[in-house]
């Protein structure tokens, strides 16, 4: 194995986390894209080296054959996240047109229950002083 | 006998095409979810008889040898799993048919709910951990339009919350899987219990680790459940009552599974320990703090998920039969509670402990539903509950862990509680500012309840019952189902013969 595919799986890696920290929704999902990739050339990696195909008939006994099971999980994965990258894509649509607004909303039920916190704290300040 | 193993996943597969076949008629796909779902039934039943008669029993797909083929194989935790969930799965199903709009306006429902049992039931029978991974993706991708059903705006945000997270998890998941390759060379887990044995320690914990942490996502164990409580409260009712039941579980299976299976001899003790207090006591103080029936509820889901955690973390036949059980409980009950919730709203139109009071008079029926979920969830004697957390405790007394012992009561006696603070609120008592139903139908008006939908509730309630009633012999079952978890050389033969 070569340094190359390795090192482009840790910058993939990095680019996916710093892209999924950002407010902006679109952000948010190209970096899951990019994790996705990530995750799926690991996947080649581990196979181990390259080497001819693995038909039956192609090769001969005692040849580097490339491993066939990694690339039909990378296969799999693939599919997989091309669906869910749609439905997600799909989804900050929807996000959009409801909010005309592509950062990431707060959740209101927990903003009111922290506001609550504070009050009362702030009631309990007045009292104990 | 192996087409029985392998019905769990086709049927609700199958009966889903057929669904959206049926598109635009609704009766007819009420028909297909209905008939899939009580034949799958039977077919957990038939399974659950079988394992217990002959032990684990497995079917390699395609006829391919185990570590090349995928295999099914369910064993008596499977079997035990796999019956709870489709019996639970059938009682929303019935009640998402009563619910007045539920599946009504909504073409897509009864597919994507059939999918996602297929989804579940391939979660607790496969035997290869990629397949695994698959089996997650079907639930989850199914689960992600299912809680955004609807599409309105708040749905929309927690949606989004729910997905990113998860997808979040199925990378790592992925990884996960990369790593374990590349130490063993296979995917198969009855195949990686002997090889990661013969793997270095630092190895062996690296990829335990790693693994519990993309179950814990799932499972949504502490620090890791954050996401839970934001996006369960927003979907339709049906919808946040099944994936409280199960979706949780299915992820806490898995990790009793994996962490039993495939890492016999590193055993992350403490660190369970840990997780499983620090679960149960943040998740039932985010109840605590709560002030909607809906919420309260969902960060009950979290708090009880320690329990499990605990039970597994003794790594004793006693403490994993507690945690079966347990789990066995804990899908019903949690249901049946969001179950009630869901008529609780149906009738007034709100959730809030604030806006919702006085409805032990209103509807007298849900209030006893509610009641008798709520004791059973708090694990008052004679309930389901108590029987499950009785079986912990003893194994923690045995264990010599009294600590966490004693941190897992004081959360049973904080849920009791906040229990209490619902009951308060929404059924005794009277109220200052009634949601609209309440207000119009004035100050001792019996309100109305869709028959089918407290039918449905009232099914899963009396399961609970049952559970309760039976305890002796589910606990045998789950003690057999612990031995073959802690000495899984049944499993493995069974794989690979």
């Amino acid at each position: 194995m070569t340094l190359v595919p390795a090192l482009i799986v840790a910058v993939l890696f990095s680019v996916g986390v710093f892209l999924m920290l950002q407010r902006t929704l679109t952000r948010v999902i190209l970096g899951l894209v990019m994790l996705g990739h990530a995750a799926n050339l690991l996947l080649m990696v581990v196979g181990g080296r390259a080497g001819k195909a693995p038909i039956i008939g192609q090769f001969v006994e005692g040849e580097a054959v490339a491993d066939p099971l990694p690339q039909a999980l990378a296969l799999t994965a693939i599919v997989i996240s091309f669906g869910i990258t749609a439905f997600l894509l799909a989804l900050a649509y929807r996000s959009w047109v409801l909010t005309h607004d592509d950062e990431v909303e707060d959740d209101i039920e927990d903003a009111r229950i922290a506001q609550l916190g504070e009050q009362e704290f702030a009631r309990w300040w007045k009292r104990s002083r | 006998m192996s087409w029985l193993l392998v019905l769990p996943v086709a049927l609700p597969l199958l009966a889903a095409a057929l669904a959206t076949i049926a598109y635009n008629h609704r009766k007819l796909q009420r028909a297909i979810a209905l008939t899939a779902l009580t034949a799958l039934l039977v077919d957990a039943v038939a399974i659950l008889v079988t394992v217990e008669r002959d032990g684990v029993q497995s079917v390699q797909m395609g006829g391919w040898p185990a570590p090349i083929g995928i295999t099914i194989v369910i064993d008596m935790f499977s079997a035990l799993m796999l019956l709870i969930s489709v019996a639970t799965v059938l009682a929303v199903l019935i009640y998402a048919i009563g619910q007045p709009g539920a599946d009504r306006d909504q073409p897509v429902f009864h597919p994507v709910y059939l999918t996602m049992t297929a989804g579940v039931a391939l979660s607790f029978t496969t035997g290869d951990l990629f397949n695994l991974f698959v089996a997650y993706e079907i639930t989850l991708a199914s689960s992600y339009v299912l809680i955004t059903l609807g599409g309105r705006r708040e749905q929309v945000r927690a949606g989004m919350t729910y997905v990113i997270i998860n997808l979040l998890a199925s990378t790592f998941f992925v990884v996960g899987i990369a790593w374990v390759y590349a130490a063993t060379g296979t995917v198969n887990m009855a195949d990686l219990a002997g090889k990661i044995a013969a793997l270095p320690d630092g190895m062996q914990t690296a990829l335990s680790m790693f693994l519990l942490i993309v179950f814990g996502i799932k499972a949504a164990i502490f620090p890791l459940f954050f996401w839970l409580p934001d996006s369960y409260p927003t979907a339709r009712m049906p919808v946040t009552a099944v994936f409280a039941g199960l979706l949780t579980k299915v992820g806490m299976y898995s990790i009793i599974r994996t962490q039993t299976l495939l890492f016999p001899e590193n055993r992350p003790s403490v660190v369970l320990l840990v997780f499983a207090g620090f679960t149960m006591v943040v998740g039932v103080l985010g109840a605590i703090a709560q002030n909607d029936m809906k919420r309260i509820l969902s960060f009950h889901i979290v708090s009880q998920i320690g329990y499990m955690l605990l039970g597994l973390a003794l790594f004793s036949v006693a403490g994993i039969a507690g945690s079966v059980l347990f789990i066995f409980h804990q899908i019903p009950v949690k249901t049946a509670l969001f179950l009630a919730t869901g008529l609780v709203e149906e009738s007034t139109g709100s959730t809030a402990l604030n806006r919702v009071g006085g409805l032990v008079r209103r509807t007298p029926m849900v209030a006893a539903l509610f009641m008798l979920s709520a004791l059973s969830l708090a694990g008052i004697p004679p309930f389901s509950g108590f029987v499950g957390k009785l079986a912990i405790v003893q194994a923690g007394f045995g264990a010599k862990e009294y600590a966490i012992v004693g941190v897992s009561l004081v959360v049973s006696l904080f849920t009791l509680f906040s229990m209490m603070k619902i009951w308060n609120g929404v059924f005794w008592g009277t109220t200052e500012d009634p949601a609209l139903r309440l207000a119009a139908a004035g100050p001792d008006a019996r309100l109305h309840t869709p028959s089918l939908m407290t039918a449905a509730t009232a099914g899963l309630v009396a399961i609970t019952l049952a559970i309760a009633l039976f305890a002796g012999p589910l606990y045998r079952l789950s003690e057999r189902a612990a031995q073959g978890l802690l000495e899984p050389t049944e499993y493995i033969q069974a794989v690979l013969g």
